[in-house]
């Protein structure tokens, strides 16, 4: 029976008009997310072409560094798993605690995540590495600030997500929100690895 | 008079920004026209308010309309929208085709920036907020109803979609009164219009109009993308859809992949003027060509998404108006998903010039003399449809006749225009300029006029009146041969677009021609206008309650007219193509069903307004500054989007009982009336019931 | 093991491959002589497969079911954007070298 659905997708029979609903609002939903994955990968072709306008100022190798990288990343794969695990936890009728916890965790991290960005951000403008030095870093602040306003949107929706559930409880409507919401969370994950990747790595490799 | 007025509350705006007071300090023609323009805003705005007031029509406007989630009032919406927006762009151009047949070494009556406002608010009104609209509620109306669907995936989407849209073409309207529009052409490049040249609010009205108007795209794109993909009826197979579905769906995915690269281009933009970035400076690392690169990237997509639905429209207006099937159905197909796809692969030919090896301008030349195939695959499918038909010249037929020829001809300028060298000659010139207003007008708007046409029926319960239609369309017809044509020769002659004072004295017969013939065209708007309001007075004796004027093959024709609010009472099942048109020569397509259902539909709902006003806000905030504005703006919208989040009761039920009244009242209209032969569509004997005449 | 033991064990595979990868990615990077010149390639190359294997631990998409849909759209948009990405590196680049 859940061989072939979403994880979470328990809204009534298969084929029935509630599970059509959801099928085809999540299939909207990632309609939009490809649309989404254009405007990123537009954004790292621009950065690729302006890796070169550097204007004289720092470049790649003087700001990156491989350690707060490192525990970004782990912090943001940790909050795509923990969000997994909140799935289960809808699709299986565990009941808000538990419910309620795995998304608890889960903002608790993308927020981490955000707070050592931000972080790395005000370090890079204080080398004075801001955006309007040079092309080189108006491209890299256009970037990865783009994926974390993303996160930010991410984490804001956790909250008023976990504000549903407190108050209305897990209905069909909610339950597709979330299956969205989770859509959205783990494919900020896969775009950080082409961050982290592209930009950070990349960065240093060269 | 200058100097900021309270820049807390007012951001950068000083009274000079007014066109009434640079027309009171500075009276020249060119002044009083911007005044005029704005006032006529004004006025049109209490006009449309005081009317609404004296007819005591608020409330009726609101939820009758404005709070709609109805894919088919969203759908008549978006054409009214295009419409109002058509009269401005029109008008706008008439200006700039008399400036042009004047200022032959003389300055003309217009300055050289407000000649290069006019250009701006033309190119991006007719594109971005009148073709757009237009297609996009055409694709909105008849899309669910040529799928048996009952409404589109998405409502509120839609409604938000057409918000978003009416917000950018707001802020069109605002630029009007309050500032001034961009003088860098709806393309927009940098570093023109970057801060360094360009520090006024003209750049930042284009930058916003444009881009909550995409967004609006981009939603609508989406939308109907996932109602063809996933609302289909029983039986609807992909190679039973009929070919408005399929242009509408290559056209949805065109969409909701081409406006991203604009989103990103006017994003980048705003970043540098905003926030002083460098993306598009040509100091510090600045990569100024990026942005053609971008834009052209969304625009050469752009293009087909305006082009595709009028496609739709032909092979629909074609097979009915030649009383015969659609030549070469499965070649359509593959054509226009052919063009879906190589549309992504051309886009460098908007820039042949910008210095790039002539290796690269070779494959871009080449991919785009290739996309001219499918397209000709096209014309003979419509060609073979009418060979040994009996075709009837009804106003949208003669649409896509005048269609067939006009548009080949551009089509070959094209493919002039596609090679390289021939390019470098031709680029920015007036030949350009005549080249894809030979595609725009005899693709584009004919296509819309004729879907204007074919469809109203069935939208309104009415057919709109003939002998003005015909008027229209002679007038949109000359008017354009005699508008353009001259401008291939001046192109040729080395004359380049956008210059609003001439100095080579024989160019002037071809510019006195070009005038003229906008003058018709012109003539052509107050036809319509004159079509409607004739259609209106006279529509007791037009009435088509039955619903299928045309003896029509789609499922549309098989409801009423209007339809009722849930489309079909009861979904069809289909099991083959043109089910409707088949099932008049074999079947009973107007048997009542065993028994009718409850039915859910959505419930109007406050969002889409108010997106559209938070929208417009937002805007309007940024471009002035007014940051408190832009914020209240943002936090508006997603409070909106949070709040509509919690809503439960989203739809309301039908009951069975009122369905069943409804359709016995339509049915009784279907039975009481003859049905003709299509002699007599066009008289007042056609009640909308088709008499089916054996193939 | 039941349907919930089936689906967290996909989650903890998913998360453990992406580590591997993840780790494997940083390490190119820390000790360059391992890769080589083909440093930023492997990097690539390690994000790329991370990518296939969240999408198909975490986001379900996978060759049967209705996941094939979703499998489709992201093979077009990845068509589109390689088109759109590849283009506007060669072009730029292409456009660079001639202006030296």
């Amino acid at each position: 029976m859940s061989r072939s659905v979403h994880v979470g997708l328990t809204l009534g029979e298969e084929g029935g008009p509630h599970h059509q609903q959801a099928e085809s609002d999540l299939f909207g939903f990632w309609v939009f997310l490809m649309s989404d994955a254009l405007v990123f990968a537009l954004m790292f072709a621009t950065y690729g072409a302006m890796l070169v306008g550097t204007a004289g100022g720092p470049g790649p190798r003087d700001l990156f560094e491989l350690k707060p990288t490192l525990i970004e990343t782990a912090l943001l794969l940790a909050s795509s798993f923990t969000w997994g695990m909140a799935s289960i936890s809808l699709k299986y009728g565990d009941g808000k605690p538990g419910l309620l916890a795995w998304m608890g965790t889960t903002l608790l991290l993308g927020m981490c995540f955000l707070f050592m960005e931000a972080n790395d951000f005000a370090t890079m403008f204080a080398k004075g590495a801001f955006p309007a030095r040079s092309g080189f870093l108006s491209a890299f602040f256009g970037l990865v600030p783009l994926h974390g306003l993303h996160v930010l949107a991410g984490c804001i929706w956790i909250l008023v997500m976990a504000v549903q559930v407190i108050l209305i409880g897990t209905d069909d409507r909610t339950k597709t929100n979330l299956l969205r919401l989770g859509l959205f969370w783990h494919f900020l994950d896969v775009i950080w690895i082409a961050v982290f990747s592209v930009v950070f790595l990349g960065g240093l490799t060269r | 008079m200058s100097g900021a007025v309270l820049p807390a509350v007012l951001g950068r705006f000083e009274w000079i920004d007014l066109p009434f007071v640079r027309a009171w300090e500075n009276p020249t023609i060119s002044e009083i026209i911007g005044a005029g323009a704005g006032a006529l805003v004004v006025v049109g705005a209490l006009a449309v308010a005081g009317l609404l007031t004296i007819t005591g029509r608020w409330r009726w406007l609101w939820t009758e309309w404005l709070t709609s989630l109805d894919h088919k009032k969203i759908g008549i919406m978006y054409v009214v929208l295009a419409f109002v927006m058509l009269s401005r762009a029109l008008i706008e151009a008439v200006l700039m085709r008399m400036q042009q047949a004047i200022a032959i070494g003389h300055p003309g009556f217009l300055t050289n920036d407000h000649f290069a406002q006019l250009f701006s608010t033309h190119g991006s009104i007719m594109i971005f907020f009148m073709a757009m609209p237009f297609l996009t509620g055409l694709m909105n109306y008849v899309v669910p109803l040529q799928i048996g669907a009952r409404d589109v995936a998405f409502p509120w989407a839609n409604s938000i979609g057409l918000a978003l849209t009416a917000a950018g073409a707001g802020l069109m309207m605002a630029s009007l009164v309050i500032g001034q529009f961009s003088t860098g052409g709806w393309s927009g490049y940098p570093p023109y219009t970057g801060l360094a040249f360009s520090p006024d609010v003209g750049p930042d009205y284009w930058i916003w109009a444009v881009s909550i108007g995409s967004l609006g795209s981009t939603i609508a794109g989406i939308n109907i993308a996932c109602t063809i993909y996933k609302l289909r009826c029983p039986g609807m197979t992909f190679m039973r859809l009929p070919m408005f579905c399929w242009t509408s769906l290559c056209t949805s995915i065109l969409m909701i992949f081409a406006m991203p690269p604009l989103t990103v281009a006017t994003a980048l933009l705003a970043l540098d003027r905003y926030l002083g970035f460098h993306f598009f400076t040509n100091d510090l690392g600045g990569n100024v060509m990026n942005f053609a690169n971008l834009f052209w990237l969304f625009g050469h997509p752009e293009v087909y998404i305006v082009i595709l639905p009028a496609f739709g429209v032909y092979s629909e207006v074609v097979s009915t108006f030649s009383t015969k099937l659609l030549y070469g159905y499965t070649s359509l197909v593959i054509a226009t998903m052919t063009i879906a796809v190589l549309s992504f692969t051309v886009w460098v030919h908007h820039f042949f010039t910008m210095g790039q090896s002539a290796n690269i301008n070779a494959a871009f030349g080449i991919a785009t003399m290739a996309i001219g195939v499918p397209t000709g695959v096209k014309i003979y499918d419509w060609i073979w449809t009418m060979f040994r038909g009996e075709v009837r010249f009804t106003v949208p037929m003669l649409y896509s006749l005048a269609f067939m020829t006009t548009f080949v001809i551009g089509g070959v300028t094209g493919i002039v225009l596609a090679i390289p060298p021939l390019d470098y000659v031709f680029h920015n010139t007036l030949f350009l300029v005549a080249h894809f207003h030979n595609m725009l007008i005899p693709g584009t708007l004919y296509g819309m006029l004729a879907a204007y046409n074919y469809w109203f029926p069935k939208a309104f319960g009415f057919r709109l009146d003939e002998r003005w239609g015909r008027r229209a369309f002679t007038c949109w017809v000359v008017g354009f041969y005699l508008a353009f044509m001259p401008l291939y020769v001046l192109g040729a002659s080395g004359m380049a677009r956008r210059t609003a004072e001439i100095f080579e004295p024989d160019f002037r017969p071809w510019l006195y021609v070009a005038c003229g013939g906008a003058f018709i065209l012109l003539a052509a708007l107050g036809s319509l206008s004159v079509q409607l309001w004739v259609s209106v007075r006279d529509r007791d004796e037009t009435r088509v309650t039955a619903g299928d004027p045309w003896d029509g093959r789609t499922l549309e024709w098989s409801t009423a007219a209007p339809p009722p609010e849930y489309n079909f009472a009861v979904l069809p099942t289909v099991t083959r193509r043109d089910e409707f048109y088949e099932g008049k020569r074999d079947g009973n397509p107007y048997s009542p069903p065993v028994r009718y259902d409850r039915i859910e539909v959505p419930r109007g709902s406050i969002l889409g307004p108010a997106i559209g006003l938070a929208a417009m806000s937002c805007g309007f905030g940024l471009v002035w500054h007014m940051w408190w504005l832009a914020g209240l703006g943002l936090t508006g919208a997603a409070a909106a989007i949070i709040a509509r989040s919690f809503v439960r009761r989203t739809d309301r039920i039908i009951s069975p009982g009122e369905i069943e009244a409804i359709e016995r009242r339509w049915l009784t209209a279907v039975h009481e009336h003859r049905p003709i032969s299509r002699e007599l569509e066009r008289t007042r004997a056609n009640h909308g019931v088709a008499e089916a005449m054996p193939t | 093991m039941n349907d919930r033991g089936r689906e967290t064990m996909g989650y903890v595979g998913g998360l453990l491959a992406a580590t591997v990868l993840t780790a494997g990615a940083f390490a190119a990077v820390r000790w360059p002589t391992l890769f080589g010149p083909g440093t930023f390639a492997a990097v690539c190359a390690l994000g790329l497969f991370q990518a296939i294997v969240q999408f198909r631990f975490f986001l379900h998409v996978r060759l049967k079911g209705s996941g094939r849909d979703d499998l489709l759209l992201l093979l077009f948009s990845s068509i589109i954007i390689v088109l759109m990405v590849a283009g506007t590196l060669v072009l730029m680049a292409n456009l660079r070298g001639r202006m030296m």
